[in-house]
């Protein structure tokens, strides 16, 4: 059950510093030279409280870069060597609700069948504080994939906030009362009847249950060519997505020793599907693109029980060619 | 606008052209390609200040090139483009005709040499906060620009959104892809990053049209665009030569022959 509290604007202030003062790490939504990153929080003053940031909060928990072992060698043999992962006690201050929402589609996939102890354990060290959207863009579609502005899921504190200024904190789960227990004195009785601030109007475009049994009949739709003749196949979709997992394993050594490196991948890009032989079953964009879009839409719910989209429209925005995942997913839903 | 319109139905109703390529309305009043096949279409043609990305890029993709011959809305830095292409026999002349926006008018430029006339009328012009930005980081000791760029390309995530917009980033296999041998770190770390826009900066030296199309592609506000725009001017400075001014021009810093042994470069 989760527990409702309010905070008032000035003790978010003292919340956020007892964070900082019991060693987290706080990372928000902050504007960066006109861009809104998820950097860190000094004061809650800093954090964005509408409008999402270009990257997502995803490097927290799987970075653009991890490394997964080191070796190296000693005379004939091989020394492998462990490595253990780096996860600072994080705490997540303001998210968007569709962000929050995303690392549950990240967590089906780290352990979809063996434990992906670096994924687990930042996992693990991260606390998510939820907050309400207010205001949505042409790019948002939370509403067509199954949320809303002010849903709680994923979140471990969600913030929404109050007419009169401060928020109603709904603390959902353990890691959130843990949370709740390094500043108590933020956390006060709830108004009875909480006057909110309304969340975000997020029309919905699509049935993402009915845009999932019309892909079924359109894998060899002329769609995918037409949808995707302007798509440059680069990565910038997938590298801002919260929910995007691919990665490509690589090895950087020299004649002495070497590490192994995860690194971001997207199926978007051609070398993503190559065969070393030069054979590329998705040679075309317009097979990437389908992919991407059946990826998220039609195998993760077959295959995983949940959606591989969170519809936060990061990369709407973040594309240089304007590819409008909403505008694309709607053609689908409603064509044919 | 309607001037464009017309001409684009024309040219589609004449068979003249398959497609043009041009800008259409986009997300929240932002601009988008758009591929214009047929006559009744030719409304959903827009320009304006919005429309500023090269769409020259599309003139070697293979899906675009399949439709048949391409009428393009040329800005001045997609006529260049068209000309350095043509010059690294990328373009041939019957595969395209440039809608050459001049003067607030259209023009159908269908010969190299048409565009070649054209462009030698239009002046170069680096926007003036991407000079003054030049200007500055020239300026800079050696340790404030390593500084200022290990900063900015510290959010670089390889997604290579700059290479994909490029006109002139057309090869087939980047060296960023090879991995027998593997020239470049692949991850995006401090010295993958590095490499990349170091090595990207150098292969657009003395071919790169500064159109800026790859800053404004990339999703995290990266300038660089800056570095090709650099390597273009050292190479303009060095040897008197200029990306995108003639379509038979014999380059300073490449070289490129149609019989070449390597396959990917063709």
């Amino acid at each position: 059950m989760s527990e409702r509290y309010t905070i008032s604007e000035a003790l978010v202030g003292s919340l956020l510093q007892a964070l900082v003062t019991a060693g987290r790490r706080v990372l928000g939504p902050k504007l960066v030279a006109g861009r809104v990153e998820i950097a860190d929080i000094k004061s809650f003053a800093e954090v964005v409280q509408n409008g999402q940031s270009v990257v997502s909060a995803k490097g927290v928990v799987f970075p653009k870069v991890e490394r997964l072992l080191k070796y190296r060698f000693e005379g004939k043999t091989i020394v492998l060597d462990d490595v253990e992962p780096q996860a600072q006690p994080t705490v997540l201050f303001g998210l968007r609700p569709c962000e929050a929402r995303a690392f549950h589609a990240l967590d089906v996939v780290f352990n979809w069948d063996s434990k992906d102890k670096f994924f687990n354990t930042r996992m693990a060290n991260t606390t998510v504080v939820g907050l309400s959207c207010t205001q949505a863009d042409d790019s948002c579609f939370c509403t067509s994939v199954g949320s809303r502005p002010d849903d709680p899921q994923g979140s471990d504190i969600l913030l929404s906030p109050l007419k009169a200024g401060g928020f109603v904190a709904e603390v959902l789960t353990e890691k959130g009362r843990a949370l709740k227990e390094l500043a108590k004195g933020a956390f006060q009785l709830p108004p009875v009847q909480p006057d909110l601030v309304p969340p975000a109007t997020v029309a919905p475009a699509f049935d993402a249950k009915d845009l999932q049994q019309k892909l079924a009949a359109k894998f060899d739709s002329t769609l995918w060519a037409e949808q995707s003749l302007r798509c440059l196949g680069c990565g910038a979709c997938a590298f801002v997505c919260p929910t995007c997992v691919c990665f490509d394993i690589q090895d950087e050594a020299d004649t002495k020793q070497g590490q192994r490196l995860r690194a971001w991948d997207s199926c978007g890009m051609r070398v993503f599907t190559l065969h070393a032989s030069g054979h590329n079953p998705r040679d075309k964009q317009s097979q990437r693109w389908r992919q991407r879009v059946y990826h998220k839409f039609a195998y993760y719910p077959e295959r995983l029980g949940t959606l591989g989209c969170v519809g936060c429209g990061k990369c709407s925005r973040a594309c240089p060619v304007d590819m409008n995942l909403k505008q694309h997913l709607a053609q689908a839903a409603t064509q044919g | 606008m309607e001037a464009l319109a017309n001409k684009a139905k024309e040219l589609l109703a004449a068979g003249t052209v398959k497609v043009v390529v041009g800008y259409g309305k986009g997300t929240g009043g932002s601009r988008r390609p758009i591929f214009v096949r047929a006559g009744e279409r030719a409304g959903d043609l827009v320009l304006d200040s919005a429309c500023t990305q090269n769409l020259a890029t599309y003139l070697t993709k293979h899906e675009v090139r399949a439709l048949g011959r391409i009428a393009v809305v040329a800005l001045p830095s997609t006529l260049r483009s068209i000309l350095q292409l043509a010059a690294e026999k990328q373009l041939r002349e019957e595969n395209v005709l440039a809608l050459a926006i001049v003067d607030g008018g259209v023009l159908a430029l269908a010969t190299f040499d048409a565009i070649e006339e054209a462009v030698a009328t239009i002046p170069d012009s680096i926007g003036e906060a991407d000079q003054k930005m030049i200007d500055k980081l020239t300026a800079m000791s050696v340790s404030d620009r390593r500084a200022f760029w290990a900063d900015e390309l510290g959010r670089c995530v390889k997604c290579y959104a700059c290479r994909s917009s490029c006109p002139m980033c057309y090869c087939e296999r980047c060296t960023m892809d090879c991995n027998r041998p593997q020239w470049i770190p692949v991850a995006s770390h401090a010295i993958g990053n590095l490499e990349y826009h170091m090595v990207r900066a150098m292969h657009l030296a003395g071919r790169c049209v500064q159109c800026g199309t790859c800053g404004t592609a990339c999703p995290v506000g990266i300038p660089v665009h800056l570095l090709t725009f650099f390597a273009e001017n050292t190479v303009r400075r060095q040897f008197g030569q200029k990306g995108g001014a003639s379509a038979k021009l014999d380059y300073a810093m490449s070289t490129f022959k149609p019989d070449d042994k390597e396959t990917f470069i063709r």
